[in-house]
């Protein structure tokens, strides 16, 4: 199938005295999954809602596959969308929604009437094409059995799955999904985001994903572009964006659960001081700000207390985590700090221990305090 | 029944209720057995008439061949039918449009429908006759509908249900293909079902028994409706005066209606309490 690249061009946005969106530019490539992930109120759902032709942007454009969509009519876009509350229709069987799309565009009015509409040549072919693809849609979402019931009638992964397959029954080039895993338990939200993963990889059409959780943008996402109130901040593959994040806000919403941050001077001689230690921290070299150091818990570690270069801090709490444990401490500056270490070494740990906490250098991050990172683009096209 | 009512408390209520109740069918009861006797034996001082067969021949008879009450009927029928679906036609496009739709102008028109709400049909009485006289439909069915196709309470009635059909629907029916009238009437007209049904209801109980608008408008008898066909009978016919015969026009008259409700009772109910189903 045929998929189409996507062109977002300085979406602007307002809501009454609030911008919603600021200048968004955004590239996808055709068959690209690419997730919007930012906290709620952020403005993703509402540029995925400009997108789809629902809301109207006070500036910029949207064109998709070379085609500008700005005066095209949300059914005329040749696009499906996803809502999170499913959105299906309530007096419909699961059969007449999935055949909905299909129904409203290729029969005309007449057409649809229940006795006269039977009897009008070339109907009766059409209406069997229809249920032919509604058959095939069902099948491959594995909806067979429930095809005579009511959405009412249906649990909430069914009834996510029959929004996909209303969906995707007309064959869109563009995919456009709000939080569709939202409202489902956590068991159900993985094996659903498996089931679109394995869809989009046979579909192979664009797709762009809003969610505010993290785990679920990396999981499925050739990249993610990070949106902060209403500002494009990060486009960039997962693993980038774990290693790479550009400002402190997306540093703080993709370190789940913790992020460890500590102000810091401005470095002296490439250096900043911490207590009373001086870290090197590659990031800060030659910035001349001050700022904020900030590591993930899993690229600190603990060591004897006088270690060369540590930290001295004091054990306040251990949390458990599986194979891991989250160990929390104080420093003797009054920061608090959370190091990821194996269970195994956390089990010779007591609280009240005084131990050295030691920093990755390689792995930290130094944000001065006027906004972004000074580094090499690592965000690809954006 | 309310768990930790004592018996006797429930006596009372009860006795309350079915006293109440005696009150309302009461001149029902006597309409139907007045029907059944002769004239002359009616008003013989007792509390209820005694039917007898002949009587009940003699008046049902009466009531037939002295006027054309089932022409009558047939006009009602016909009036309420034309009204209702009229009604619908016009109050579902426009309480989807005040509920759903954003444009210039909507709370004023809200408001406006409010007002309409507010305002006695004797009002704008005079105006409308003069309209339907100088356009020559006065004693046409156009004079009985035309005046009632726009029902401000369906409109707002409607527009009360549309207001909390989910949104998302509606964008999800726009990316499908639907145009804002298929919407309309694809969605939320069966969305909004139980209020359809308990508005029909009040609307052809309304007209049905409306005697008011017929009475300004029509003077031809052919073009009568039930009630005014009874009024007439009353006044004019043979029937001026046999109190027994006018008891049985005026069942003939509301047996259709008894059975409609008594049909729709369930959706009727239904619709009162404004739940979904």
């Amino acid at each position: 199938m045929a998929a189409l690249d996507l062109h977002i061009d300085d979406i602007g946005k307002r809501f009454g005295a609030i911008d919603v969106l600021r200048g968004i530019c955004l590239r996808v490539a055709a068959g690209e999954f690419v997730t919007l992930l930012g906290p709620s109120g952020c403005g993703k759902s509402t540029l995925l809602r400009i997108i789809a032709g629902l809301e109207r942007a006070d500036q910029g454009h949207v064109r998709a596959g070379g085609r500008g969509l700005d005066a095209v009519a949300p059914k005329d876009r040749d696009l499906a969308f996803v809502f999170q509350s499913y959105a299906l229709y309530p007096h419909l069987s699961v059969h007449d929604n999935i055949a909905a799309p299909l129904v409203m565009r290729e029969l005309s009015s007449l057409e649809r009437l229940p006795v006269i509409g039977a009897l009008l040549p070339g109907a009766i072919q059409r209406k069997r094409s229809i249920q032919e693809r509604v058959r095939q849609t069902s099948g491959l979402l594995k909806l067979d059995a429930l095809l005579e019931r009511r959405p009412s009638a249906l649990s909430g992964g069914q009834r996510q799955r029959v929004a996909l397959g209303r969906a995707m029954v007309r064959k869109p080039k563009i995919f456009l999904m709000d939080e569709p895993l939202a409202n489902l338990d956590a068991a159900l939200r993985i094996h659903t985001r498996g089931e679109i993963a394995r869809l989009h990889k046979e579909m192979e059409t664009t797709t762009i994903f809003v969610t505010h959780d993290q785990a679920e943008a990396a999981a499925l996402s050739d990249r993610v572009a990070v949106i902060f109130g209403g500002e494009l901040r990060q486009v960039a593959a997962p693993a980038d964006l774990y290693r790479e994040p550009v400002d402190l806000d997306v540093a703080r919403f993709l370190a789940q659960p913790f992020l460890n941050e500590l102000a810091v001077a401005a470095p002296i001689g490439g250096g900043l001081m911490i207590g009373g230690s001086r870290i090197i921290i590659r990031d800060a070299l030659g910035s001349g700000l001050a700022g904020t150091l900030a590591f993930r818990p899993e690229h600190a570690t603990l060591a004897e207390k006088d270690h060369p270069g540590a930290l001295p801090v004091r054990v306040t709490r251990i949390e458990q985590a599986g194979i891991d444990a989250h160990v929390f401490v104080d420093a003797e500056a009054g920061a608090q700090f959370v190091a990821r270490i194996s269970a195994e070494r956390a089990r010779s740990l007591r609280d009240g221990d005084n131990l050295g906490l030691t920093i990755d250098a390689e792995k930290a991050w130094f944000f001065p305090s006027n906004g972004s990172r000074q580094r090499g683009d690592h965000s690809g096209a954006a | 029944m309310i768990r930790g009512q004592s018996s006797s408390s429930r006596i009372v209520s009860h006795a309350v209720l079915v006293t109440g109740a005696i009150i309302i069918v009461f001149p029902f009861l006597w309409m139907i057995l007045a029907s059944l006797t002769p004239q002359s034996e009616i008003f013989d001082g007792s509390l209820l008439p005694t039917p007898t067969l002949h009587g009940a021949i003699d008046n049902y008879g009466t009531a037939l061949s002295a006027i054309p009450l089932l022409r009558f009927m047939a006009n009602g029928f016909v009036v309420c039918l034309a009204i209702l679906v009229l009604q619908i036609a016009i109050a579902i496009p426009c309480g989807y449009a005040l509920a759903k739709l954003s444009f210039p102008g909507r709370p004023i028109l809200l408001v406006g429908v409010l007002l309409g709400l507010l305002m006695p049909v004797q009002i704008p009485t005079i105006p409308i006759y003069i309209a339907l006289a100088k356009s020559g439909l006065l004693d046409s069915y156009a004079a009985l509908v035309l005046p009632w196709i726009i029902s401000v309470f369906a409109i707002f009635l409607f527009r009360q249900f549309f207001v909390t059909f989910p949104d998302e629907v509606l964008d999800a029916a726009r990316l499908d293909g639907f145009s804002e009238l298929s919407i309309a009437w694809r969605i939320m007209l069966p969305a909004a079902w139980p209020a359809v049904v308990s508005f029909s209801i009040f609307s052809i109980v309304a007209h049905w028994n409306d005697l008011y608008w017929p009475m300004v408008v029509i003077t031809n008898p052919d073009m009568m409706t039930a009630s005014l066909g009874i009024a007439y009978f009353r006044q004019a016919g043979e029937g001026a005066g046999n109190v027994g015969a006018l008891m049985a026009g005026g069942v003939l008259v509301t047996a259709p209606l008894v059975a409609f409700f008594l049909l729709m009772q369930k959706h009727f109910i239904r619709g009162l309490v404004l739940g979904r189903h």
